[in-house]
């Protein structure tokens, strides 16, 4: 493991223009002989608290005609229905609209609060503040957790006779249809760690080559590429759950 | 590091990158083509495409994240290093 600042390149990055590169540094706590990534914490900690205030706001008074934050919510709540409706169907898609929808605000929330919050200005002993799902860990477990619902969910729904759907269209297929179960959380992973981290290099890149102006637009960008995300990943999840349930 | 390692590691990852962009770059190109050519026939459903445009070029973007995603793994957390 190295850090980027270790070339020459820190002869043109003083602690005024905040650019530094690093990559496999981290904040690490130590509880109980457990080494915990301290910055995944406090950033997901924080987008956490945004959303919980979010939701007390939204949900404070309810009245028949919305107003201010109970419109906003409201707007947010019907927008992550259409993603589990579309994907899981008229029928299926009430009972599993809380986990697709927290999946969608938390990955999204996270992505936003890496890109949006300056946090370059909260200097850690070690490690840097950013975006929780830049941690392969974090992505890891929101994936596993996606293949755990559609286990349960298939389960739940068919028994034991869930295992049969490994053996169609031909039993030929079994390891193909096994290696699946692995493959899918494997990509959902790797795709939302690695988007987010290549958005947060390229940025850290072009900022410490030309500091002003240049790097806007490719923000710009990384706040696009990191809403898409939210959305794929929380389709994804749909529809494989949906996989699962028919 | 020893500095055969080092080096086929730095060719190995501009490599990954390189070439997982090649596929995902062909796709891209005519995806988009396609959704131009029906936003053309038909601009009535132009958001309907654009929709289904940029979800599906997300997943095309995916596989050259996992290239990088391999040369990333190459530079900063090369299992070969001891």
């Amino acid at each position: 493991m190295f850090i980027l600042k270790d070339y020459p390149m820190h002869l043109i990055n003083n602690s005024l223009l905040l650019a530094n590169v690093e990559i496999g540094t981290h904040y690490y706590w130590n509880i109980g002989g457990l080494i915990l990534h301290g910055q995944v914490f406090i950033v997901s900690w924080v987008v956490i608290t945004l959303l919980l205030i979010l939701s007390y706001l939204g949900a404070k008074n309810l009245n028949r005609i919305p107003e201010n934050w109970q419109n906003f919510t409201e707007a947010t709540v019907e927008f992550t229905q259409d993603i589990a409706r579309n994907q899981l169907g008229e029928s299926y898609y009430r009972n599993w609209l809380p986990f697709v929808s927290t999946l969608f605000l938390f990955i999204f929330g996270c992505n936003w609060a890496g890109a949006i919050i300056p946090w370059k200005l909260i200097i850690l002993p070690e490690g840097e503040l950013a975006a929780p799902t830049n941690d392969i860990n974090t992505t890891a477990a929101l994936a596993l957790l996606t293949s755990l619902a559609y286990f349960y969910g298939g389960l739940r729904k068919k028994g034991l006779g869930y295992f049969k759907r490994y053996l169609e269209p031909t039993p030929i297929l079994l390891p193909i249809n096994i290696l699946e179960d692995f493959t899918k959380p494997l990509s959902l992973s790797f795709r939302l760690f690695g988007n987010v981290l290549a958005d947060e290099l390229t940025i850290s890149v072009l900022v410490l080559l030309i500091p002003i102006f240049i790097p806007l637009p490719i923000m710009a960008l990384g706040i696009f590429a990191g809403s898409v995300q939210a959305l794929i990943f929380s389709t994804l999840a749909a529809a494989y759950i949906h996989e699962a349930l028919e | 590091m020893d500095s055969i390692i080092a080096a086929a590691s730095v060719v190995g990852a501009g490599l990954s990158v390189g070439l997982a962009a090649i596929g995902p770059g062909i796709g891209q190109g005519t995806a988009a083509g396609q959704a131009v050519e029906g936003i053309a026939r038909q601009p009535e459903v132009e958001n309907k495409i654009r929709g289904t445009l940029l979800l599906s070029l997300a997943f095309m973007e995916a596989l050259t994240i996992y290239g990088l995603v391999v040369a990333l793994a190459l530079l900063f957390a090369n299992p070969f290093v001891s």
